[in-house]
C-alpha cells in the first residue's frame, strides 16, 4: 500500500516534469502549453499501465514454471486480445471488399467493436450450426475406457490425456465437447426464448397502441405489476414451482424456463412496442388505412411493424443478451437448463471450484473460464453491435 | 410545495399499491404448487392423522384469501411463518419452539446483505461519477474510447465470470484477499470489510460501468445547451464548464440511474453471493429455491420486490425534488 501511495505521488511529480519538457521541447506549442496536469498524469499513468502490461508479458513467457504459471493467464489475455483486434480489423476488410453493394458500404463505416462483434456472432452461429460435426464426441456421453477427471492441457505427465485437450469432467464427458454443444443449447434456447418473448409482448404493445381504451389499460397495469418485481428473483420464485411440476407432467424443465423467462421479459418488450406503436398510430398513413377500410392484422403487420423496425431490432439484440445472461444465471444457479443438456452456465458452477488450483497448474482452471467466458464474449458482441447501430440510428456524431 | 406534496404522495400511494399487489402475485405463485407442505415435511411416514395435524397447526386446512391475509398480516408484524426446513426436525419433535422461524433466519443475512450493499456503493458511486464526468470532459478521446470498451464488456459479462476473474487475480495468483467470503456475528468491522470486499468489487464491477455510461450520456446531453456554449465563450476553463454548469442539472438523472442501480444491487447479488459463499439473503433464497422451503422463497421474494421497489420509488421522487420547475410552480 505504502509502495502503491509512493508510486502515485512519483507519477505526480514525473508528470510535471513530462508537461515542463514537452513545452520546452516544442517551443511552448498549444498543445503542451494548455495542457491540464491531469492530462500530463493521464497520459503518464497510461504509460505506467503499458509497461507493466510488456513487463508482466515477459514474466509470463518466463522459463521458470512459477513465475510463468503466475503470469500465465495474463498472458493468454493480452495474446487473445492482440488476436482478436487483428482478427476483427482483417474481418472488416473482407467486408469490405466481398459482398454485395449495401453490406460493403456497411462495412466501411463500421468501428473495429462493432467489426468484432458480428465476427463472433457469425462464429457462434456457425459452431451452433455444427456442433455435432465439429464436437468429437457427444454431449451427454460418457466415454468408456476414459477415467474422469482427466486434467485439462494434454500434458501426460500432468495427468492429462492428449486425445481430450480440455479434460474430462466428473463423470467422465469430453469437456471440449461439452462446451462446443453449449452453443447449441445455450444459444439456442436464449433465442428462441427471446423470438417468443418478442412474438408475445410485440403483438400485444401494437394491440394495445392500436386499440387503446380498455384493453391497454388492463394488459399495462399487468405489464407494470409484472415489472415490479426483480426479474431474476422472479424467475426464480416461478423456477422453483416449475421444477415440482415438470416430472408431474413429464415436460421438461428446460421447456418451463423458457416460457417463464419469455412471459417475465416480454413486459419489457411490450413498453417499447407499445410506445413506438403510440407514435406510429397517430400518423396520417394509418388514418389513411384505416379509411380504406383495412382490418387489424393489416394495420398492425404491413402498416405498424414495418415503421418500428429499426428500434424493435436494436431491441433484440440488448433483450438477447439480458435473456441470454439471466439464462446463464439460473443455470449457474442450479434451476436453469438442466442435465444431460450440456450448459456453459452449469459447467462454470460444477468446474468453478479449479480455479483454486490456478497458482500451480494453470490449465486446470481453463475449463470454468472458457465456459463463463463464451458466455461473456457473446453477449460482449452483440452488446458492440447494437451499440454501434444504435449510434448510427441516432445519427449522433458527438 | 403543495403540488410536490401531491405528486410525492401519488408516488407514495401507488408505490404501497403495487407493493400490495405484488404480495398477491407472490402468494398465488407459491400456492400453485402442487400437493401440499404437510405431505412434504411427513415424507414417507405420512398418516392422513399426522398429515392433518401439521396441515393444521400451519393453518394449511383454510381459504387462500384467508391464508393470504394472515401471512401478510405476520409479514407486516415480521413474522414470515416458520420455515419448513427447520419446521421438520426442531419444531415437531418438540426439542426447540419457534428456533425454526422465517425472521430469524433472514434477519442477520439481511444485514449482511445491507453490509454488502453498502461497502459497495461507498465504492462504486464516487468512482462512477468521477469517471463519467471525466469521460464527458474528454469525450472521443482515447480515454473515452477506452473506458467506453471496459464498461461495454463489464456490463454485458456474467457476475460470475467477474467473479471468478477477480478471485482468479486477487485471491489465487495473488493471494491478496480471501476468496470465501465466510463471515459471522461479532466479526471486527476491520476483517468484515476484508472478507466481503471482493464480492463488494464485484458488483462494483457491474454497477460502476452503468452508471458512468449514464453519467456521461447526461451531461453530454446538456453540453449542446444554449447557457454551457455561453458559458464556454465567456472563457470557463471545460472542467469548471461540466463541473458548475452542466453536473448541478445532470443530477436528476445520475441520482436516478443511482438509485436504480442500488436496486439492482440488492437483487444482483443472489449469484455474487453464490459463487463468494457469502452469508447473505441472496444466498438463503437460492439454497430454499432447492430445498422447496415455501416460506422462506415467499419472504426473500417479498423482501426483494420491497426493495426493489422502495428504491424505484425513491428514484422517481428524488428527480421530482431535483427539478426545480416542480419545486417552485409558477
Amino acid at each position: 500500500m505504502m509502495w502503491f501511495a509512493a508510486f502515485l505521488l512519483g507519477l505526480a511529480a514525473l508528470a510535471f516534469a513530462f508537461r515542463f519538457a514537452g513545452q520546452v521541447a516544442t517551443g511552448r506549442a498549444p498543445y503542451f502549453r494548455d495542457m491540464t496536469f491531469g492530462v500530463a498524469y493521464g497520459y503518464l499513468l497510461a504509460a505506467a499501465a503499458l509497461i507493466w502490461l510488456v513487463w508482466a508479458y515477459v514474466q509470463g513467457r518466463s522459463p521458470d514454471p512459477l513465475v510463468a504459471n503466475k503470469f500465465f493467464f495474463l498472458r493468454v489475455a493480452i495474446e487473445g486480445f492482440i488476436f482478436f483486434t487483428i482478427a476483427a480489423w482483417l474481418f472488416r476488410i473482407l467486408g469490405r471488399n466481398v459482398g454485395t453493394k449495401q453490406t460493403k458500404r456497411l462495412f466501411r463505416s463500421m468501428p473495429l467493436t462493432a467489426a468484432f462483434g458480428v465476427m463472433i456472432i457469425l462464429v457462434y452461429i456457425f459452431v451452433a450450426v455444427f456442433a455435432g460435426v465439429l464436437a468429437p464426441y457427444g454431449q451427454a456421453e460418457i466415454i468408456r475406457g476414459v477415467p474422469a477427471n482427466i486434467m485439462p492441457g494434454g500434458n501426460v505427465a500432468m495427468g492429462g490425456n492428449p486425445d481430450f485437450p480440455l479434460g474430462t469432467d466428473q463423470i467422465g464427458r469430453d469437456i471440449l465437447s461439452r462446451l462446443i454443444y453449449g452453443a447449441q443449447n445455450t444459444v439456442g434456447i436464449a433465442f428462441a426464448t427471446t423470438v417468443i418473448a418478442f412474438l408475445l409482448g410485440g403483438t400485444l404493445g401494437f394491440l394495445a397502441a392500436t386499440f387503446g381504451g380498455w384493453l391497454d389499460q388492463v394488459l399495462s397495469r399487468m405489464v407494470d405489476v409484472l415489472m415490479a418485481i426483480p426479474s431474476l428473483i422472479f424467475a426464480l420464485l416461478l423456477m422453483t414451482i416449475a421444477s415440482v411440476w415438470a416430472p408431474r407432467l413429464g415436460i421438461p424443465q428446460t421447456y418451463f424456463m423458457i416460457l417463464i423467462i419469455a412471459v417475465i421479459d416480454s413486459t419489457r418488450v411490450y413498453r417499447l412496442a407499445r410506445a413506438v406503436g403510440q407514435n406510429i398510430v397517430v400518423m396520417d398513413y394509418i388514418e389513411a388505412a384505416k379509411l380504406r377500410g383495412e382490418g387489424l392484422g393489416y394495420l398492425m403487420f404491413k402498416e405498424i411493424l414495418p415503421n418500428a423496425t429499426a428500434p424493435l431490432l436494436a431491441e433484440f439484440g440488448l433483450r438477447f443478451c439480458f435473456v441470454f445472461l439471466t439464462i446463464a444465471s439460473l443455470s449457474f444457479l442450479g434451476v436453469g437448463i438442466q442435465p444431460p443438456l450440456a450448459d456453459w452456465g452449469t459447467m462454470v458452477r460444477d468446474l468453478g471450484g479449479f480455479v483454486n488450483f490456478a497458482q500451480f497448474a494453470p490449465m486446470t482452471a481453463t475449463p470454468p473460464l472458457l465456459a463463463a467466458g463464451a458466455i461473456a464474449l457473446l453477449a460482449v458482441a452483440v452488446n458492440f453491435v447494437v451499440d454501434w447501430a444504435l449510434h448510427r440510428s441516432s445519427g449522433l456524431k458527438d | 410545495m403543495g403540488n410536490v406534496l401531491t405528486i410525492i404522495l401519488q408516488r407514495l400511494a401507488l408505490g404501497f399499491l403495487t407493493l400490495l399487489i405484488v404480495s398477491v402475485v407472490i402468494f398465488v405463485a407459491v400456492n400453485l404448487l402442487p400437493g401440499d407442505f404437510a405431505q412434504s415435511i411427513l415424507g414417507q411416514g405420512a398418516t392422513p392423522e399426522s398429515v392433518a395435524a401439521i396441515r393444521r397447526d400451519l393453518g394449511l386446512d383454510q381459504p387462500l384469501v384467508t391464508r393470504y391475509f394472515n401471512w401478510l398480516g405476520g409479514a407486516l408484524q415480521g413474522d414470515f411463518g416458520s420455515s419448513f426446513a427447520q419446521a421438520s426436525f426442531a419444531n415437531f419433535t418438540g426439542s426447540a419452539s419457534g428456533s425454526g422461524s422465517v425472521a430469524q433466519q433472514i434477519a442477520p443475512r439481511f444485514a449482511n446483505t445491507m453490509f454488502l450493499a453498502a461497502v459497495t456503493a461507498a465504492i462504486a458511486v464516487p468512482f462512477a461519477v468521477f469517471l463519467g464526468v471525466l469521460a464527458a470532459l474528454y469525450r472521443n478521446s482515447i480515454f473515452d474510447r477506452a473506458t467506453n470498451f471496459f464498461t461495454l464488456s463489464s456490463i454485458s459479462s456474467p457476475e460470475f465470470f467477474l467473479a471468478y476473474i477477480l478471485i482468479l487475480f486477487l485471491a489465487v495468483l495473488n493471494p491478496i484477499l480471501p476468496s470465501v467470503s465466510n463471515i459471522y456475528n461479532g466479526m471486527p468491522l476491520g476483517e468484515r470489510l476484508e472478507k466481503s470486499l471482493l464480492p463488494a468489487l464485484t458488483l462494483t464491477l457491474v454497477v460502476t460501468a452503468h452508471m458512468m455510461r449514464m453519467t456521461r450520456a447526461a451531461i453530454i446531453n446538456l453540453l449542446a445547451s444554449p447557457y454551457i456554449e455561453m458559458a464556454r465563450l465567456k472563457g470557463v476553463s471545460p472542467m469548471r464548464v461540466i463541473v458548475r454548469h452542466a453536473l448541478p442539472n445532470a443530477l436528476a438523472p445520475i441520482i436516478n440511474v443511482i438509485a436504480i442501480n442500488l436496486a439492482y444491487l440488492i437483487t444482483g447479488v443472489v449469484v455474487v453471493e453464490v459463487v463468494f459463499v457469502y452469508p447473505g439473503i441472496g444466498q438463503l433464497f437460492v439454497d430454499s429455491v432447492k430445498f422447496r422451503d415455501i416460506p422462506v422463497v415467499q419472504a426473500c421474494c417479498l423482501i426483494f420486490a420491497a426493495a426493489y421497489i422502495l428504491l424505484n420509488l425513491t428514484a422517481d421522487i428524488m428527480s421530482i425534488l431535483s427539478n426545480p420547475r416542480l419545486r417552485h410552480p409558477k
